[in-house]
């Protein structure tokens, strides 16, 4: 048994460091540093610098413009951009209606949407919660009625995150109201520019628009824009939620956020004439959280060991999406803890793109607050811990 | 033993839950934080014709009694409507300045002016890298003659932008973390040299970072003696710190109670999710939590009201805030998680008592700080 990586993979990894340390732009990596958010255009632009050297879509088959790449190096890709702070795709085109698209598409929609995925020339996003079906999805309402050629759509959307850039919106809709909920449920495709679709942004506790509420009244939509069979949108839909849940764990970005973390710590006078990082229990907190960034490091490997030689991830993958999101939060909470009252000012345009005023403590200190309150969606959204808990408990442990 | 309040706080307390009532929904709070000062002025004048502004007064500086169970009462009750009216900063922090090292006369100035609703202060003693230690302090107060000359950076100066006049925490003499030689001068907030930057805080009160740069003030504006005031400071600030634990505790037992309520209505799965044993037993977590929260709190306040000795009121203090501090990680964040989505927006109460309790809770130090403080008292 080892974790060494073959001399081919380490040569991958070279290139890969490589690449992204030449062509990661300096000044988004200055940005991600401040946490200053990349507009869209911004993400776009890195998103076509991989496309470009044919690394956009790490996870897609070749057929379709992917990589070809094994389980280890797609996981040395995700750590190597992580390590640098390289924003991902945004999932929504790329990780999540694509495979959806390959698996229950008709070829003439796989023509149409996939290349302008890879390519990122169109902007989606996801319409699958609804103010009364969160946690229970399955219990949505939004309606689509069938009427000539069209789906006439009546309903709401929510927590639509970037719904304010997107081109498409792939949504569950409920084609039938007479059969148990799980089976009324059909995959659509919305444009978003179409006649009788509105959208009210919703201000997070950071002070930023991130999700939106999004609106269709009397909204017509081509039948063509069905994925695969009227009904079955569940089955597909629950594939697409087992991708959300890969490479959720993000090791490679809490290594980058250590390592933050103990640059501030040492920075960070104590009061007492020292510095945090000769503070004993505040050095605990970091040896601890390291400790558990390793123990999460071999869950992820074991996992990944599983898929190379062939098998599916389980639903032993919750546990990387639970105890990814709350370390994350735990770093989030350390950043605070440095930050003390730097972190008080409530400032959030200070870390919008294009601030001009006269920024108010050091570094990143007052968004360490900002940070610590929008993380708190790690553990709600993409299946929130407490149903990552179910699926392990009902479909590990059999309980 | 008991623990019953008396007619007196009783009706202190009906007063303040009266004005919330009546005069402090969220939405009034929302407007109040909007506007131009960040607090209501009327609302403030009202204060002092309730004769709340009183109670952190001793009789014999004309006051209500300075009891600090009076002030936690108070504090509770202003922690679950999350007021942002410079209550801490003009009477507690600033009043108890004046009162611990005011002489006669400046006592006999300021302090009827403060009780009246007529004058708003603000104490500013932490500095960039003083982190929560209270003599940590590199603002320099240099003597010529009658005069005195302020220079330095202060941060998290709460009221800073209203305050008429700022109580200026300097050194006079010794090394940067040297108990000895921090002297408290009074300075007006308009005087030459002095910068104020206001912003408003995460728990939506006003606050500044303010630089003095060669201010010029009378030696007669110092309060105290020439580089003793530390320990008053650090009484002041205790008593401060207990003031804001109990405002954390009202805030918390809020937001138990709204989570409480949420999960009784909000229906997924065919039934409210109060009904999973799951995240019942996580709200009786939340539950005892606030109630260790109240006990800790309402022990220090009994133990500052009581003649023990400074150093024990000190370790209640640090107790105190040891203790809520971790309980406003627990309630707090379960709160935001129980809610889901919904208490991650801007619109919703809770997500603004989130960020409340986050301020509270490192403001005047947090848990680790006054951990250690406790061991080392």
């Amino acid at each position: 048994m080892n974790a060494d990586f073959t001399a081919e993979e380490l040569a991958f990894e070279s290139e890969v460091r490589e690449f992204l340390s030449a062509e990661f732009p300096g000044e988004y990596r200055d940005k991600v540093d401040a946490n200053i958010r990349l507009s869209k255009d911004e993400l776009v632009n890195w998103q076509k610098i991989l496309y470009r050297k044919g690394w956009a879509a790490p996870n897609w088959p070749q057929e379709y413009g992917g990589t070809g790449w094994s389980a280890t190096q797609k996981y040395i890709f995700a750590t190597e951009m992580g390590l640098i702070g390289a924003p991902e795709p945004v999932p929504f085109g790329m990780k999540m209606v694509a495979p959806v698209l390959m698996a229950y598409g008709s070829d003439e929609q796989k023509r149409r949407f996939l290349p302008d995925i890879l390519e990122s020339n169109v902007w989606w996003c996801q319409g699958y919660s609804e103010p009364n079906a969160g946690s229970d999805l399955a219990s949505l309402k939004m309606s689509a009625v069938r009427d000539g050629d069209d789906y006439i759509v009546n309903g709401s959307k929510t927590w639509n995150t970037y719904g304010q850039y997107a081109d498409w919106i792939f949504c569950l809709v409920r084609t039938d109201n007479s059969v148990k909920k799980q089976e009324g449920i059909s995959f659509l495709l919305i444009d978003m520019h179409s006649a009788g679709v509105s959208l009210k942004s919703i201000y997070l506790l950071d002070g930023h628009p991130e999700v939106n509420e999004i609106f269709f009244d009397d909204v017509r939509v081509p039948a063509n824009n069905l994925i695969g069979e009227e009904n079955k949108g569940w089955t597909y839909a629950k594939v697409l939620l087992t991708h959300e849940r890969t490479n959720i764990s993000g090791v490679p970005r809490g290594k980058r956020r250590l390592r933050a973390l103990k640059r501030i710590a040492s920075d960070t006078d104590d009061g007492f004439g020292s510095n945090m990082m000769e503070n004993s229990t505040f050095k605990n907190k970091l040896a601890e959280t390291e400790i558990e960034l390793q123990a999460l490091e071999y869950v992820e490997l074991r996992t990944l060991a599983a898929l190379s030689v062939g098998k599916a991830p389980g639903p032993e993958s919750s546990i990387l999406k639970i105890v990814g999101t709350e370390l994350a939060q735990k770093m989030d909470e350390l950043f605070v803890e440095l930050a003390a009252y730097n972190c008080l000012p409530f400032l959030p345009e200070q870390f919008e793109e294009g601030f001009q005023g006269n920024p108010v403590g050091p570094g990143t200190a007052a968004s360490s607050a900002l940070v610590y309150f929008n993380n708190r969606k790690l553990s709600i959204f993409g299946g929130s811990n407490e149903i990552q808990r179910n699926i392990i408990s009902k479909a590990v442990l059999g309980l | 033993m008991d623990f019953s309040y008396t007619q007196e706080q009783k009706m202190l307390q009906e007063s303040v839950q009266k004005f919330i009532q009546k005069s402090y929904d969220f939405e009034t709070r929302n407007k109040i934080m909007a506007s131009e000062r960040g607090y209501s002025e009327e609302n403030w004048q009202l204060f002092a014709e309730l004769g709340w502004l009183t109670v952190a007064f001793s009789e014999a500086d004309g006051g209500f009694g300075a009891s600090a169970v009076d002030l936690i009462l108070m504090m509770d009750e202003f922690g679950k409507a999350m007021l942002v009216e410079p209550f801490v900063p003009t009477t507690v922090l600033g009043g108890g300045l004046f009162s611990a090292l005011g002489s006669v006369e400046q006592k006999a100035e300021f302090i009827p002016k403060i009780m009246a609703g007529g004058l708003q202060l603000a104490c500013a003693y932490a500095e960039a890298n003083s982190r929560y230690n209270l003599s940590s302090v590199a603002t320099t107060a240099r003597v010529n003659g009658d005069s005195v000359t302020i220079d330095g950076l202060k941060i998290a100066v709460l009221n800073g932008s209203n305050a008429s006049k700022l109580l200026v925490v300097a050194r006079e003499s010794g090394a940067r973390t040297d108990r000895e030689g921090i002297s408290v001068f009074m300075v007006d907030a308009d005087a030459p040299g002095v910068s104020i930057q206001a912003y408003t805080n995460i728990d939506g009160k006003m606050s500044a970072q303010v630089s003095f740069e060669a201010v010029e003030v009378a030696v007669a504006d110092r309060l105290g003696a020439v580089g003793g005031a530390i320990g008053a400071l650090e009484t002041v600030i205790d008593r401060a710190t207990v003031a804001v634990s109990a405002e954390a505790a009202g805030a918390l037992e809020a937001m138990l109670q709204k989570t409480v309520e949420y999960s009784k209505v909000r229906k997924q799965f065919g039934t409210a999710i109060g009904t999973f044993q799951a995240l019942q037993h996580r709200m009786v977590d939340m539950f005892i939590e606030c109630q260790l929260a109240r006990s800790i709190v309402l022990r220090a306040a009994m133990k500052l009201d009581s003649a023990e000795d400074e150093i024990e009121k000190a370790r209640a203090v640090s107790a105190a805030k040891s203790r809520v501090g971790k309980a406003i990680r627990r309630v707090s964040q379960e709160a935001i998680q129980i809610h889901g989505g919904i208490g991650m927006t801007d619109e919703m109460d809770v997500g603004h008592m989130f960020k409340c309790v986050t301020g509270l809770a490192m403001m005047f130090g947090n848990t680790d700080y006054h951990t250690a403080r406790f061991a080392a008292l």
